[in-house]
């Protein structure tokens, strides 16, 4: 078991890698000359100069990457062009409404999607088999930002339950902090909801075809346990499995959500990045969520051995 | 004469035209009515500089007028006509999403097929596509819109880039398991070459996946150009895409939401036409996968 965790540990340096070689020499490859497009149309010669001394562009090509490497390593992920900040403390400042809202969504999507596919597939073939299937095939078509709009019309501008927008920190007062993360996780899940209720539904029903199903149905046993000890148990894998490889929809989706609802999350931090052209934060923030989905999904790897037993390594 | 008769009396008669396309809905009703859905779609695209008002002009007196008889779905900030807006977008979105597919679709099975049969290519390529499917593919479009000037050139590229890994991983998976049939065995102990084997033996069967995959990747960069130009980060904002009309109304969201609700409608409807299309395609040509799911 330690070995495996080890070896899979070591699988995500190449990964990362990649990762960090694609972004570095993104700039080196960029049609064009990236300096005078991130100073804009009438930068003089000086302040083009400027821009490239700062992005190490002036410097030969190996010797910027190692210098870049070696800093990342020491926590150094670069200033950025236009506040002079370092981006590591631009990141830390954005974190804590990103986390919340991601997971927040993670809880709500997770409450929601697997009874609601467990559901589905106990009534299999019945209205309420239909109607989660229909809201999964929905759920994949809607954009988030449609979500988003559509959840503040109704339940904040119409029915005045929840504010329209913003964040207020968990440190000033608990209900004004989840009362305003409660349309956004909703907007946020519900693509993921569809595709954690429908993988939900499908290994439901694979594993309540099994022969032990039925032995435990014609012993007696509730309809329930069964339902929930016999078959929910052994189709938990494939379940986390979505629930794990869903957190990069969210990854996505989180820069979206914040905008629709005024978060300043990450999500801002990139847009606000994008917008000014501040490539040393768009890089920071690309290593900081890829490195989150490898741990995602290196997490997800090792859970199996818990869940499953029967996997050996 | 007489032998005509006979198999005039074997044959049975032809049914009519409405009962055939009634048993082909019956038989694949997500393929029919995604592919009308799409269809529909596709035409009022192509039709809409005929049917609409200019979607550029900008009449101030009638700004943010709700739906009515005139503007059948009002108009924005600018007054200009929503309908024409998104009907135009759609032009925007489509073109997007079948070059997308079209484009990665074509790379993904070169690289697919290459990696499926050569070994070590394989090690190499799929080391950069796993690095690539690392980077969520917003955030990886985001970072190449950043450092070129905005055009529906650079908003495909940045798409097409983080698309491609998915087919090639597709087409991996099918040559890896086509390798081992007998019948291939067979072929290179018969000295078929490898660029016929290939050509011939291996490439056929890549083709309904490759398709499947192909209509999930257009669903998809038509979202990603959706939100990459509703941040600001997609086509330049003159042109009237989803994303674009979406982002230049929201400032006024409270008073005319219909210059929001009804592009961000659209678009969930042709992306819900293309994924019926894809799932009704996939049940049809590859039921092994269809069972999975």
């Amino acid at each position: 078991m330690f070995v495996y965790i080890l070896r899979r540990l070591l699988a995500t340096i190449p990964v990362m890698g990649v990762v960090a070689v694609f972004v570095f020499f993104l700039l080196r490859f960029a049609p064009g000359d990236p300096a005078a497009i991130i100073a804009g149309e009438d930068a003089t010669v000086a302040q083009i100069a400027a821009i490239r001394a700062k992005l190490g562009l002036d410097r030969p090509v190996l010797e910027q990457f190692g210098l870049w490497i070696l800093g990342m390593l020491q926590g150094d992920f670069g200033t950025s062009i236009f506040s002079n900040l370092p981006v590591t403390r631009l990141i830390a400042q954005r974190l804590e409404p990103t986390v919340a809202l991601t997971l927040s969504t993670l809880l709500v999507a997770v409450l929601l999607a697997i009874p609601l596919g467990v559901l589905a597939a106990a009534r299999a073939r019945q209205l309420t088999d239909r109607l989660v299937m229909l809201f999964a095939v929905m759920g994949f078509a809607m954009p988030v930002f449609l979500v988003g709009y559509v959840l503040i019309y109704i339940f904040a501008v119409k029915l005045g339950w929840l504010p329209v927008q913003g964040y207020s920190p968990i440190a000033q007062g608990l209900w004004p902090w989840a009362e305003r993360l409660i349309l956004p996780s909703l907007a946020l899940g519900i693509t993921y909801m569809a595709l954690i209720a429908r993988v939900t539904r499908a290994s439901m029903l694979e594993v309540l075809s099994q022969d032990y199903i039925r032995t435990a149905n014609s012993k007696g046993l509730a309809n329930s346990r069964v339902l929930m000890l016999h078959a929910f148990k052994n189709a938990a894998v494939p379940i986390v499995t979505v629930i794990g490889i869903g957190i990069a929809l969210l990854i996505s989706g989180v820069v979206i959500t914040e905008t629709v609802f005024n978060i300043p999350g990450l999500g801002r931090l990139t847009v606000d990045a994008v917008l000014k052209r501040d490539y040393p934060i768009v890089q920071g923030l690309i290593i900081v969520f890829a490195g989150v989905k490898v741990l995602v999904n290196l997490a997800v790897d090792i859970s199996y051995a818990f869940l499953d037993p029967r996997i050996r390594y | 004469m007489a032998i005509a008769e006979t198999t005039d009396a074997l044959d049975p008669p032809r049914p009519a035209l409405p009962a055939r396309w009634w048993r082909a809905v019956r038989r694949n009703p997500t393929i029919v009515i995604g592919g009308l859905l799409l269809f529909a779609l596709i035409v009022m695209a192509v039709a809409a500089p005929w049917i609409t008002v200019d979607p550029f002009k900008q009449t101030p007196v009638n700004r943010l007028r709700p739906p009515s008889e005139k503007f059948w779905f009002g108009t924005d900030r600018y007054g200009r006509d929503v309908f024409a807006r998104t009907l135009h977008g759609a032009r925007v979105s489509l073109i997007v999403g079948l070059t997308v597919a079209l484009i990665s679709s074509l790379i993904g099975l070169a690289l697919g097929l290459l990696c499926g049969f050569f070994r070590r290519v394989d090690g190499i390529v799929m080391r950069v596509m796993d690095g690539l499917m690392a980077i969520p593919s917003i955030l990886l479009a985001i970072a190449l819109i950043t450092l070129s000037r905005s055009g529906l050139g650079i908003v495909i590229t940045a798409i097409v880039i983080p698309e491609v890994p998915r087919v090639v991983r597709v087409v991996r998976s099918v040559v890896l398991s086509i390798k081992e049939q007998a019948y291939i065995d067979s072929a290179v102990a018969g000295g078929t070459r490898t660029g016929k084997l290939l050509y011939k033996h291996i490439l056929p069967n890549t083709i309904a996946p490759l398709i499947v995959q192909a209509t999930y990747v257009c669903a998809s960069a038509m979202l990603i150009e959706a939100s990459l130009s509703f941040l600001g980060a997609g086509v330049p904002p003159e042109i009237p895409s989803w994303g674009n009309i979406i982002a230049q109304s929201r400032d006024f969201f409270q008073i005319a939401p219909w210059a929001i609700f009804i592009p961000g409608a659209f678009l969930a409807l042709t992306v819900l036409a293309v994924n019926m299309l894809g799932d009704g395609l996939r049940d049809r040509l590859d039921p092994r996968l269809a069972r999975r799911l």
